[in-house]
């Protein structure tokens, strides 16, 4: 039993209550800031006892797998925890100047300690009705977040964005039930013992698509991903910012974890639907991109796009693929939460984040400029930014099973990212402000000026540490992906016993 | 609307759904019960407070916001499960104390499962009247 997977659960719930009972003075954000640190300490304790001695289990109540509520944290679960608490630290800090003190009184700390709680959980459970529990904490605490505040725009984004992927939870919930119905087991590594049992095999795979249909909402494949543009540019910037970074994500992990660990007998049909839904996907969402003509619209688009990559190394499935699908999952984060809260300076400083009512911030802000040009071209896939290497393992994995078409289709979507990326750089940064603005950073108070840069500076200083010295992340991606295809010291160590 | 027949009543109904409330929270470690369903009935004798009066009235009555109490729950929930960690535990396993207990008896057990339970009661309670007054305000 490790209390390690524990805290990152813990700590953000006994945050979320102190800083919700403290929301009507400034203690409550401190609060939260502490929490989130504290968060942050915890998970790469938990990291670094994975890195020490493999695959750490706990079981709930002391009730023996697989009767129980097993947590587990492999190589994969342990880096998402950590990107999590990065990314909350993050958004936490930029909401100490993003978010006005109306939404602060309503609750907004508590309701963002509850998600990164809902996201850490989904990351660490083992089981899969416990998987889908922690759907519904992130879905409340998210609906939360959209529609704080309640203005009419927000109220519109929220509706769609809960009712689509209620679908989605029922759909995950029925073939929890089917599943539970013809195994007779939820747990995640007993699941991978017991499918093999099963006398009919396509009820299986059936069920396997019911999944594939449920996260892939969660993910925003093609073509269940029209309430992620509908929502993610209403709400505040923090908000949406770490929405992108981890929200998607969470889909994307929970098909990398069935897909690897269940859901293997039929690769053959699941694994190639994946493929060519993960190639419709890139392109749908880089020409959604095209279309667009707002900050956070585009970038909206783009994590739709970039989810493609993902699902696609998972779709390949050779140990080059998944390192490559672990690798992008961890890059993306970064670069997405951070594009977001580039464009909510963007905003803040020049009034807007419509691309036609913004300007001048290339000649009075250059410092946003650059910082904007880190994860941009990182996310296009530059060298040597972090989004090159995950780019590149992908490709290479696709040619390396000489899937032309697929490797060639994936290199167009990356140059057509440059495009709507110079698109916003092109209306946002380079030419004057419509309205003869003068966007200075300057011009925000110190206070603000540190809490919206700070996380920026440092979120692309991790980019560009990924990019230049990528050697050890590249290696534990693959060790992580060697994890994934070869589950065996993860079922043993959750049953306790050699399968 | 003001009933008369519906204030006089509710007087009566509202402490006997309270004490209700508590017995079925009571009871629940082995029987037909516990915290969920103590909480639910809980609620009721403030929503019907709210219907009879008003909800401004029934906040009053209250004297803790609704949410406050809802999260204030939470945390004692969290705080019963982490107190398995004292005893070196794995997390949530129930800690238990047996008073007076006498050879063989086990006199009046107590356990950190009771406390879970009054966690939830707390939750929903406060999360139900929080919902609840919100629809019920007049705006």
């Amino acid at each position: 039993m490790s209390w390690l997977l524990v805290y990152p659960i813990v700590i953000p719930l006994m945050t979320a209550v102190l800083s919700y009972l403290f929301r009507n003075t400034p203690a409550g954000r401190w609060i939260a800031v502490a929490g989130t640190a504290a968060l942050l300490l915890a998970s790469l304790l938990l990291m670094a006892d994975v890195l020490e001695h493999g695959v750490v289990v706990a079981q709930m109540s002391n009730w023996e797998a697989p009767f129980g509520i097993t947590l587990a944290a492999d190589l994969l679960g342990a880096v998402m925890v950590v990107i999590t608490a990065i990314t909350g630290m993050a958004t936490v800090v930029y909401s100490l100047s993003d978010i006005p003190v109306r939404l602060e009184r309503m609750g907004y700390y508590a309701l963002l300690q509850i998600l990164l709680m809902g996201v850490c959980g989904a990351f660490l459970t083992g089981d899969l009705f416990n998987l889908y529990v922690w759907f519904e904490v992130m879905l409340i605490a998210s609906f939360g977040l959209l529609v704080l505040g309640g203005n009419r725009e927000q109220l519109d984004g929220g509706i769609k964005y809960v009712m689509l992927n209620l679908v989605s939870t029922i759909m995950f919930l029925t073939g929890i039930g089917l599943l539970y119905g013809i195994t007779g087991t939820l747990n995640m590594a007993d699941l991978h013992l017991a499918v093999r049992e099963v006398q009919n095999q396509g009820l299986l795979t059936t069920i396997a698509v019911m999944f594939m249909v449920a996260f892939g909402v969660k993910a925003a494949l093609f073509p269940l991903f029209f309430w992620l543009p509908a929502s993610y540019h209403t709400p505040p910037v923090a908000v949406s910012a770490i929405f992108a970074g981890l929200l998607t994500k969470v889909g994307v992990y929970s098909l990398i974890r069935c897909f690897t660990l269940i859901f293997d007998q039929d690769v053959g049909f699941t694994h190639t639907l994946l493929l060519w839904l993960a190639v419709i996907t890139m392109v749908t969402g880089v020409l959604g991109a095209a279309a667009m003509n707002d900050f956070r619209r585009i970038l909206s688009f783009h994590i739709i796009s970039q989810i493609g990559y993902m699902v696609l190394g998972l779709a390949i499935f050779t140990p080059l693929g998944l390192m490559g699908a672990v690798f992008y999952l961890v890059h993306h984060i970064i670069v997405k939460a951070n594009l977001f809260f580039v464009a909510g300076v963007a905003k803040r400083i020049g009034g807007s984040t419509d691309l036609s009512r913004l300007g001048g911030l290339y000649a009075h802000a250059p410092l946003l400029a650059f910082l904007f040009l880190i994860p941009a071209f990182s996310l296009a896939g530059f060298p040597p930014l972090s989004g090159f290497w995950a780019k590149y393992v992908v490709v290479k994995a696709a040619l390396d099973l000489e899937m032309w078409i697929v490797a060639g289709i994936s290199l167009v979507v990356g140059l057509l990212t440059i495009f709507s990326m110079t698109k916003i750089w092109g209306a946002a940064f380079w030419p004057a402000h419509p309205d003869g603005i003068k966007p200075r950073l300057s011009d925000l108070p110190m206070g603000d000026r540190l809490a919206l840069m700070l996380p920026i500076i440092c979120l692309a200083a991790l980019t560009c540490i990924i990019g230049l010295f990528p050697e050890p992340f590249v290696q534990f991606a693959e060790r992580s992906a060697t994890q994934l295809l070869d589950p065996t010291e993860y079922i043993t160590t959750v049953l306790g016993v050699q399968p | 609307m003001q009933s008369l027949i519906l204030t006089t009543t509710t007087r009566l109904l509202a402490a006997l759904l309270l004490m209700f409330s508590v017995y079925a929270l009571l009871r629940g470690h082995n029987l037909p019960g516990g915290g969920f369903i103590g909480g639910l009935i809980g609620a009721t004798a403030f929503i019907l407070y709210t219907i009879a009066t008003s909800e401004i009235e029934a906040r009053r009555a209250l004297r803790v916001g609704p949410s406050n109490i809802a999260v204030v729950g939470l945390g004692i929930a969290g705080l019963a499960g982490l107190s398995a960690g004292l005893a070196g535990e794995p997390f949530f396993t129930g800690q238990w104390l047996f008073l007076f207990a006498e050879d063989g008896g086990k006199g009046l057990p107590l356990s950190t499962v009771l406390v879970f339970d009054i966690g939830v009661y707390l939750a929903v309670f406060g999360g139900i009247l929080t919902l609840v007054f919100a629809l019920e305000e007049e705006i």
